[in-house]
């Protein structure tokens, strides 16, 4: 049997890992189908219609098993993590029952008639409902990462004893709920959902455009998926560079106020001044992939760069390193090798942003065959980047579950027994695989029937045409 | 640090008794799961007895806007125990480990199959997704009743006699609810078929409520003093004459005052758990009301927040189910398109 600690942190990490492409999607999302229906209302173009009916479809998949997959991860808290929610609850669970209150029954209850109410409401209502569902999406977050971001700079509280335990006590909650890390948590996370998205649409209706024009396999819509990758890269050429830049800003932040695990996102051992930031690092040996020491790898770094980055301008300026820690290292491979894996796709999705902005521009977004392909293979990575900086928020904080306040060992539930946290990751794994194939399953569905052909809409408009062409006369 | 409490942490709000009142939200909030996704389990199960690929599209259509917000009060309820009262949460949900995670396994593969039952149109994929709606709307309610019962009970076991006895009670007590909710939700010989699942299992239920109430009487001579008190022989009055007012307005065709009807048995329950319970929030850790309760400044954050926001709240439910008014046409689909 696996040790409940162990067996507790892999299954948390499992299922939050899981969970969080859902919310990717759906807070993604939400920004575009407040756009289509609102051009749906207002412009004759029957496109925005067959956009708005096709991207819903993809959300409401993702909402529901965003839905089934979130309550796991609310009920973990008590069941895995016992002695942490004991001892922060007072902080903790505010944000939680708000979120619930605020954000879950918002979309969920409008997201009822967003689906299933187009014929029955009326256009002001309907428009209001695609607000509050996405409203709703974007609430969630914000309530989650007050309590996440709470436990990467816990602020606000002190220490009292309650029935014999030394537990978190709330003294000024306007510290705690907006503790310094939370707006920069908020920004990048909100962003790359967005961005996620158009990267995972661009993808896709890239994918059509190439085999409708280059494999001569005519596709129908093919309107619609071409109109689906200019809005797409309208929305990467303004989310990509934004990521990157606040990106470099928000490393900054972590530098100051959890010196510990920006050592570790930089593998910096000795505190050092003038310390490289290496853009591409080249492990050479097994032992560079699983114990990275920034002074050892081979790779291009810029001199002073991580200097230049902790301090905001300054090459010589001096990191601390991990021996100077008092508490042991996080597990510096893992940390280290995902923040050089975010911070690559992130140059890499600006390149992508400018390189479809300026054949579009050139006018041959048609032709240009590796721009499609490198469009298809990217349309998964922006969720690939967001699961990796998450690994580096959270496998980055640790042996702390809150940042200075509380190890993560000392959280796990007390009474867990290795065997029942042992079954029940296992089961999460098997479940989990199977709820990911079949939702990459029912999406590949969706994608392959294509959006719904508007053939009523179309006809009226083309009576309408010829209504009022027969005025002229 | 400086302590800014804004005065929110010299007393209660207006001198209020909010332990006892968070204490009660928490079971209100529990209430209006168990009736509300009450129904969608109870069509989930009457769905078992409908072969018609037709019948079977209203059923699910019947449940289609709803389900998912009805079940956003497991959410809250989930954090409105971890914020009033964080110790209970952890305590109940660690000492319950693997009934949990049978819980949400029910509710993942119930929330999942109609969504996954409407992408294909083939028969065993159909049947196989019907199976498991079915299987999750059943188990669901029946490991939320032994959870309920093993809180109750200050169980140290995962399961009991007593435990499976309110399960399949707050089983029975969903398909209550869901006949009365078909009533109102479909028409002609599928509501004739389906509403006449009401009854029976109404009577099931009160007889396994007699059944629970004479064990802890047998076996919990401590309990005895407070089940033989008004409070708890007045709720169970109540939910006698519930019962009836239940099985008379079906006979008649009268389905809203049928489904009111079943949310007051509903309530009935918790509030007759509650009663019982306390000054006890938790007997199985001997945690009080007073002693689980977090400390004044959350609590009275908690208690503004739920103040402005549950009226919100019930204003989306007037929204939703105000908009999706009245039966759900043949041929109409869970996709609603
Ligand atoms: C599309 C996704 C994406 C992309 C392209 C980037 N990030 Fe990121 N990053 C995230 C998505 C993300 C995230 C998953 O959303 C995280 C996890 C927690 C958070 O707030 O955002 C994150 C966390 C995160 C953290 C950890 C903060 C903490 O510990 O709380 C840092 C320092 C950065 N990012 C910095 C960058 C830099 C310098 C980038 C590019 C040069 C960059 N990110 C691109
Ligand atoms: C959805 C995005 C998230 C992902 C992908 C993620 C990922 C992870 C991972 C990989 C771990 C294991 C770390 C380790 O043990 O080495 C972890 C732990 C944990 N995370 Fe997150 N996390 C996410 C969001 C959150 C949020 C929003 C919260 C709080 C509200 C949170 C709370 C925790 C807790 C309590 C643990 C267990 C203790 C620990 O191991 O640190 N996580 N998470
Ligand atoms: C680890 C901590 C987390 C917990 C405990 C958690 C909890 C939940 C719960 C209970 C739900 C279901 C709500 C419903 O019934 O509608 C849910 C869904 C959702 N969560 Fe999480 N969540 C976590 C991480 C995150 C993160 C990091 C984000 C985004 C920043 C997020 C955003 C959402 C959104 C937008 C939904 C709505 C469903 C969807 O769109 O897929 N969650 N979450």
């Amino acid at each position: 049997m696996i040790d409940p600690v162990i067996a507790s942190r892999l299954q948390f990490a499992l299922t939050t890992i899981v969970h969080i492409i859902f919310p990717v999607m759906s807070m993604g999302l939400a920004p575009f189908l407040v756009y289509f229906t609102w051009r749906e209302i207002r412009s004759d173009d029957p496109v925005y219609e067959q956009l708005r009916r096709f991207w819903t479809k993809i959300f409401a998949v993702s909402f529901v098993v965003g839905t089934v997959t979130g309550i796991v991860l609310e009920f973990e808290f008590g069941t895995n993590f016992a002695a942490f929610s004991t001892v922060t609850g007072e902080l903790f669970g505010g944000p939680l029952a708000t979120e619930g209150m605020m954000a879950f029954m918002l979309e969920a209850t409008f997201l009822g008639v967003f689906v299933f109410g187009r014929e029955k409401v009326s256009d002001a209502l309907y428009m209001v409902s695609a607000v509050a569902v996405g409203l709703g999406t974007w609430l969630s977050a914000v309530w989650i990462l007050v309590a996440n971001s709470w436990m990467q700079t816990p602020r606000g509280f002190e220490m009292v004893t309650k029935n014999g335990q030394s537990i978190v006590s709330l003294v000024d909650p306007i510290a705690a709920y907006a503790n310094p890390r939370f707006p920069w948590m908020f920004v990048h996370m909100q962003n790359a959902a967005v961005l996620s998205v158009a990267l995972f649409m661009a993808g896709i209706a890239a994918y059509h455009v190439f085999r409708h024009y280059h494999w001569e396999y005519p596709v129908q819509n093919v309107a619609f998926w071409e109109k689906t990758l200019k809005i797409a890269i309208v929305v990467l050429v303004l989310t990509a560079p934004f990521q990157v830049l606040h990106g470099d800003a928000y490393a900054r932040h972590v530098a100051d106020t959890q010196p510990q695990k920006f050592a570790a996102m930089e593998a910096v051992w000795e505190t050092e001044s003038y310390v490289p930031e290496y853009i591409i690092a080249v492990p050479t040996n097994l032992e560079d992939l699983t114990d990275p020491r920034a002074k050892e790898l081979l790779g291009v770094g810029i001199p002073g760069g991580a200097s230049w980055l902790v301090s905001g301008g300054d090459p010589t300026a001096t990191i601390t390193g991990l021996n100077e820690f008092e508490t042991e290292a996080p597990p510096v491979a893992i940390v280290f090798w995902s923040f050089r894996l975010m911070v690559g796709l992130g140059f890499w999705f600006i390149v992508l942003a400018f390189w479809a902005a300026y054949r579009w521009w050139r006018g041959e977004l048609r032709e240009d065959d590796l721009l499609h392909k490198s469009l298809m293979v990217s349309s998964l990575l922006g969720i690939l980047a967001v699961e990796v900086g998450w690994i580096v928020t959270e496998v980055g904080r640790q042996p702390w579950v809150v940042q200075g306040v509380m190890k993560t060992a000392d959280g796990v539930s007390p009474g867990l027994s290795g065997f029942d946290a042992t079954v029940t990751l296992v089961g999460f794994a098997v479940v989990y695989l199977g709820l990911l194939t079949l939702y990459g399953y029912v999406v590949a569905r969706i994608i392959r029937a294509g959006p719904p052909t508007m053939a009523e809409s179309e006809q009226m408009t083309l009576d309408d045409a010829t209504a009022s062409a027969a005025g002229d006369d | 640090m400086t302590l800014q409490t804004y005065g929110l942490a010299d007393g209660p709000l207006f001198g209020l008794p909010l332990p006892e009142m968070w204490f009660a939200l928490v079971f209100f909030i529990l209430g209006t799961f168990l009736f509300l996704d009450g129904f969608d389990f109870g069509v989930g199960a009457i769905f078992a007895t409908r072969e018609d690929e037709d019948e079977r599209e209203q059923l699910l259509s019947a449940i289609g806007p709803f389900w998912d917000g009805n079940e956003v009060w497991l959410v809250v309820f989930g954090g409105a125990l971890f914020a009033a009262f964080p110790a209970v949460y952890a305590n109940l949900f660690s000492r319950n480990y693997l009934l949990m995670f049978a819980i949400l396994g029910a509710l993942i593969m119930r929330g999942l199959a109609p969504e996954m039952y409407e992408q294909r149109h083939d028969e065993s994929w159909q049947r196989w997704w019907g199976r498991a709606f079915v299987a999750g709307s059943v188990l669901a309610p029946f490991f939320l009743g032994v959870f309920a019962a093993n809180w109750f009970l200050g169980a140290t076991t995962l399961v009991s006699l007593a435990s499976i006895v309110v399960g399949v009670a707050v089983v029975a007590l969903t398909v209550v609810s869901g006949a009365a909710f078909l009533g109102l939700k479909t028409r002609g010989s599928l509501r004739d078929e389906t509403v006449r699942y009401g009854p029976p299992a109404l009577v099931a239920y009160l007889g396994l409520v007699v059944v629970a109430v004479g064990y802890l009487l047998l076996t919990r001579p401590a309990m005895r003093a407070d089940l033989l008190a008004a409070p708890s022989l007045g709720l169970v009055g109540l939910s006698v004459v519930l019962g009836v007012a239940y099985v008379v307005t079906m006979r008649r065709e009268q389905y809203v005052p049928a489904l009111a009807a079943a949310a007051g048995l509903t309530y009935g329950l918790v509030t007759l758990v509650a009663t019982l319970l306390y000054p006890f929030a938790d007997p199985g850790s001997g945690l009080t009301v007073s002693t689980a309760i977090v400390s004044t400044l959350p609590l009275n954050l908690m208690s503004i927040a739920s103040a402005l926001l549950l009226p919100l709240v019930f204003s989306y439910f007037v929204v939703l189910y105000s908009t999706f008014r009245g039966p759900v046409e043949s041929g109409e689909s869970y996709a609603g398109e």
